[in-house]
């Protein structure tokens, strides 16, 4: 019938179309791949010829690795407090009703949604008041603002997969809180720690705004990036920003191994949110 | 469960309380208070002074940046929604699951890479003798002016939102009831009559926050509108980041960022009502 090849085709055009918006999206990611490569100065086709000059001219930098040392320093820090803020706030919108508990969900879910040029003035105006600004720490603080509620809603979902009754009976067994805490919560949470250890380390890492305004001379190597964005044409910017590409991907891919791997043996539940979840 | 409060629950409740309290809820209260602040000789001095509110919104470029601004963002929500929406459907009715699980994760991949690089990315292929030119040229077209015009601000506020915008459509699509979709078939209502009268009104609440977080995002973003958009006329963040950088005009600054809180607020709201709204009839 008609009504039956008209399906097919439109079946087929929206086919294209999600595959016409991930070309889009991922254009620019693969063009950086392949000009980091390219040996003219202006970037353009025809492709010039192959070389690793540009490489060569980052791996001399002092200045990036100087900001590569911030990062790593400011990301591994921040992954760590913003795991462990964030996994207590998810613990407890998880098992404790009390007054005033959507003001703190609130409170917890909030920082993303500000604009991070409102953050960053905030940040610095309210650091440098009170002279911590200008700082590698100045950075930590912040990013753990930025990063703590995408681990909070991490270990949330992981614990929304977990039987409250559990905790209870390892109590009932006679375990303190602290033993059950220790032997049953983050057992069951440990999938969902390590992922959001290497979600809010991913995230740090990428992060320039608020690390633009707040860093002083501890520059990391995203506002490096911006600096060289702020200057003239630099084909250096390809060259970080492929290494900064496969050292996400690495933590991002890891992240989703361990929700993938660990959601699906133990207490069944919601597995699909397992791999969905960022 | 109730419980007293405990040292124990404390140890888990606390840190996120404090940490937010201190670092973000601090910051944004002093933001407030810095709006009031004086400067004199180039110094900021604690104050309750009303010059720089008077000051910023008595200017009429400080109005036609908002309007700007606002406008961009609506336009950048408007067009990012409607271009994510067959995407967002595409994936959620016409893939098979084990597609749709790939998809996903490929829209997320995005968030992971750097924001600043893809711009770069764009500008080789926007600018004058850049990529796509090149192409159009062979073709016997162009050169066409793209990079610092609107038409580059939207690329780069498309590729901010459009993965984020995709995800929070496709979630409230998938959730969008299919026997309601077969009902409307089986009554004779055509494909795209379904589409507009049974799938979108079914997944509103999605679509309108989608556009909200589009609006937001953009409306915040000064990448896009310096590089890609060229900067001139500014937007309110490249104001913000040019009156911060710039000396010690943060009274201003805060002017503005507070300025763009109640704006955001004010839509936020808006959009949130509108989307619950007719919910009962």
């Amino acid at each position: 019938m008609n009504d039956f090849n008209r399906n097919r085709l439109v079946d087929w055009a929206l086919k294209l179309y999600v595959a016409l918006s991930f070309g889009f999206i991922f254009a620019p990611i693969a063009a950086s791949f392949v000009f980091s490569f390219n040996a003219d100065r202006f970037p353009s086709l025809p492709l010039g010829g192959f070389s690793t000059v540009w490489y060569e001219a980052v791996w001399n930098d002092p200045l990036v690795w100087e900001g590569l040392r911030n990062t790593l320093i400011v990301g591994i820090v921040v992954s760590v407090l913003a795991t462990v803020i964030g996994f207590g706030a998810a613990y407890t919108d998880f098992r404790y009703r009390f007054f005033g508990k959507t003001v703190y969900v609130a409170l917890a879910l909030l920082p993303p949604t500000i604009p991070v040029v409102i953050l960053g003035l905030a940040m610095l105006a309210f650091l440098s008041s009170t002279h911590l600004s200008g700082a590698i720490y100045s950075v930590m603080i912040a990013h753990v603002v930025m990063c703590a509620p995408f681990a909070m809603a991490i270990c949330r979902l992981r614990l929304s997969q977990m039987d409250p009754s559990l905790e209870a009976a390892a109590w009932n067994l006679g375990a303190t809180e602290w033993m059950a805490m220790r032997h049953v919560i983050i057992p069951f949470c440990k999938p969902a720690i390590f992922s959001a250890l290497f979600i809010t380390m991913a995230v740090s890492f990428d992060e320039f705004a608020v690390a633009w305004f707040v860093s002083g001379l501890n520059e990391t190597l995203p506002v490096k990036v911006l600096g060289f964005l702020q200057g003239q044409v630099s084909p250096r910017i390809n060259v970080i920003g492929t290494f900064v590409f496969i050292a996400s991907m690495t933590l991002v891919i890891l992240a989703q191994i361990l929700l993938m791997k660990r959601s699906a043996a133990p207490a069944g539940g919601a597995k699909e949110t397992g791999a969905v979840t960022p | 469960m109730r419980k007293s409060i405990t040292l124990y629950g404390l140890t888990f409740s606390l840190p996120m309380f404090v940490w937010q309290a201190a670092f973000f809820l601090a910051p944004l209260l002093f933001l407030i208070a810095l709006s009031f602040w004086s400067v004199r000789n180039f110094r900021m001095e604690p104050d309750f002074n009303l010059e720089n509110w008077i000051r910023m919104l008595g200017r009429a470029v400080f109005w036609q940046t908002y309007l700007r601004t606002l406008l961009l963002s609506a336009s950048a929500a408007v067009i990012t929604s409607a271009l994510a929406f067959p995407c967002a459907y595409g994936i959620a009715f016409k893939l098979s699951d084990t597609a749709r699980r790939w998809a996903i994760f490929l829209m997320v991949i995005p968030f992971f890479t750097s924001y600043l690089v893809r711009i770069y990315s764009w500008q080789i292929f926007l600018s004058d003798n850049g990529i796509i030119n090149a192409l159009l040229a062979k073709v016997g077209l162009g050169p066409f002016a793209m990079l610092n015009s609107v038409f580059g601000m939207m690329i780069g506020y498309l590729t901010l939102s459009f993965p984020l915008v995709v995800l929070l459509q496709l979630f409230s699509l998938v959730f969008v009831d299919k026997t309601l979709i077969e009902a409307a078939h089986n009554l004779r209502c055509g494909r795209l009559r379904t589409v507009f009268e049974v799938v979108v009104p079914a997944s509103k609440v999605g679509l309108v926050i989608a556009a909200l977080f589009c609006f937001i995002l953009t409306f915040g973003d000064f990448v896009s509108p310096l590089y890609l958009g060229g900067g001139d006329p500014p937007t309110l963040s490249i104001l913000i980041t040019d009156t911060t950088k710039s000396g010690q005009q943060w009274p201003r600054a805060a002017v503005i960022a507070l300025t763009m809180i109640a704006t955001l607020l004010a839509i936020a709201f808006a959009a949130v009502s509108f989307a619950y709204r007719e919910r009962g009839r």
